[in-house]
């Protein structure tokens, strides 16, 4: 009786390695982890923007309009609850991503505006402000290409025989992904106009 | 007859056409060069002296401060950024040691006139992406302007060990925190030694003396491998059970063949090599640092 329970536990424990529990277990961590570490990085960039929107101000302050735009977008990103269980709500990773996505757009305008001001552009700290700007931006893009990485092996695994049938077993689902922000944008080709500018 | 030669000719353009493609997409990334030093040159900017001279630099700092950087000059990263490309070295490098994650690469694109420094984990606190910018704009970038392009990289290297060196990080000798997994990976060897030398012993000395005189000798070597008494006391009472508790004598194992090659393979686990070649120690990244143009 006890030999025969062994024998059972022992092919159980086989049989489920075969059928990728186990990897599906070790990628879903790696998922959690890497969107631990977007989202850590999303969060840094939030917390660099009220002093950059100070700083901006300090020389700037009739861009009113840019302003409060990556104020009110920083706003909503910060009112969001990014939790790691994000990941697994469509809707929730869309809204999120539409979110920082008007933050990443209201932060690029902001930074286009501050080239017409040049005692700005050569104050220290907005420089090293936008530098650490600069350098949390290319986190997230390694953040993000890592995450999609992670979410690629996740959803292979899924969706390939045998291991769809352990997903079906314990009802594991595909986890989405990052797409492009702006897809129709991206796609529109470029409009180059060579007119001369109209004068005003 | 000339339809064919028609349908032949169209046939010969569309596998050209996608032979051309499929060059396209795979030659679309600059390859990584394979590590061999602390300083890589592909476009003969560095005379042999001057790459001597900051691969010296590089070692001596190494050997001093346990922290590995290294800088690569390449003709252009196109159509990558400087800053895809510089994490793909960075992951197939991983300059720094593990778990430490104090690697440094400063990555020139000279055609494109952009230059990078990326920051391993470790170093974001010292080397931040503030200090990374200004070591480019105001130390580097005057000095590539005109020209100089020694100059701006020995200056620039040397500011960046100056900001490292003000970092408390863990000496070169220390066993960085990776202490369990080491320790998982001396245990069968261990295993391997006692059952060897136990059963050389237990024969020669008998059964007693046989298993405490190889549970002292596992447990010094342990003690020389692990570092720590606590891991040498488990080892060596291990091995002294295990041989006080064995069969009698009889194994057949081959006696110091065996013994040897289990050295050689735990011995491998020392950081980066000081000799003529240069390794990456495991040092992780995430994209830290600063990226420039002049």
């Amino acid at each position: 009786m006890r030999k025969s329970s062994m024998v059972l536990t022992v092919f159980l424990a086989l049989a489920l390695a075969g059928c990728g529990y186990n990897t599906f277990q070790r990628n879903d961590e790696l998922i959690k982890s890497s969107w631990s570490e977007v989202l850590n990085q999303y969060q840094r960039r939030a917390d660099l923007i009220p002093n950059l929107v100070n700083t901006v101000k300090g020389f700037a302050a009739q861009e009113k309009e840019v302003l409060l735009g990556v104020t009110n977008a920083r706003a909503k990103v910060g009112s969001m609850q990014a939790t790691p269980e994000l990941v697994n709500s469509p809707e929730a990773f869309a809204k999120f991503q539409a979110a920082q996505g008007e933050l990443s757009g209201a932060l690029s305008r902001l930074l286009v505006v501050s080239e017409n001001y040049p005692q700005l552009k050569s104050d220290a700290n907005f420089r090293d402000l936008q530098a650490q700007l600069e350098g949390t931006e290319n986190r997230i893009t390694v953040a993000r290409n890592r995450y999609i990485k992670a979410v690629q092996e996740y959803n292979v695994t899924v969706r390939t025989f045998p291991s769809n049938l352990t997903a079906m077993i314990f009802g594991y689902k595909t986890k989405p992904n990052f797409t492009v922000e702006n897809e129709k944008e991206v796609s529109k080709p470029p409009k180059v106009d060579f007119a001369p500018p109209q004068t005003k | 007859m000339g339809a064919q030669g028609v349908a032949l000719r169209t046939a010969r353009v569309s596998l050209l056409a996608i032979t051309l493609f499929w060059a396209v997409v795979a030659g679309a990334q600059v390859p990584v060069p394979p590590m061999g030093a602390r300083v890589t040159d592909l476009t003969a900017t560095l005379t042999g002296e001057q790459k001597s001279a900051l691969e010296q630099t590089l070692r001596s700092f190494e050997a001093r401060k346990g922290s590995q950087v290294a800088v690569l000059i390449v003709p252009s990263t196109a159509p990558e950024t400087i800053e895809q490309y510089a994490l793909r070295v960075a992951e197939q490098w991983k300059p720094g040691r593990k778990n430490v994650d104090d690697g440094a690469l400063l990555v020139v694109a000279k055609n494109d006139r952009t230059l990078r420094i990326e920051v391993g984990y470790g170093l974001e606190g010292a080397l931040t992406d503030a200090a990374s910018k200004r070591i480019i704009s105001e130390i580097i970038v005057p000095r590539f302007r005109q020209g100089d392009f020694y100059g701006g990289i020995a200056a620039g290297v040397d500011r960046i060990l100056r900001v490292i060196d003000g970092e408390p990080l863990p000496k070169p000798g220390e066993k960085s925190p990776g202490h369990p997994q080491e320790i998982m990976s001396i245990l069968p060897v261990m295993m391997i030694l006692a059952l060897v030398v136990g059963g050389v012993l237990h024969t020669v000395l008998g059964r007693f003396p046989g298993a405490l005189v190889t549970g002292g000798v596992v447990s010094v070597i342990a003690w020389m491998l692990a570092g720590a008494i606590s891991v040498a006391l488990v080892a060596g009472l291990i091995a002294f059970l295990f041989t006080l508790l064995g069969g009698t004598g009889g194994r057949g194992l081959g006696g110091g063949g065996f013994r040897g090659g289990g050295f050689g393979g735990s011995g491998g686990s020392g950081g980066g090599g000081f000799g003529g070649g240069f390794i990456g120690g495991g040092g992780g990244f995430g994209g830290g640092g600063a990226s420039g143009r002049w």
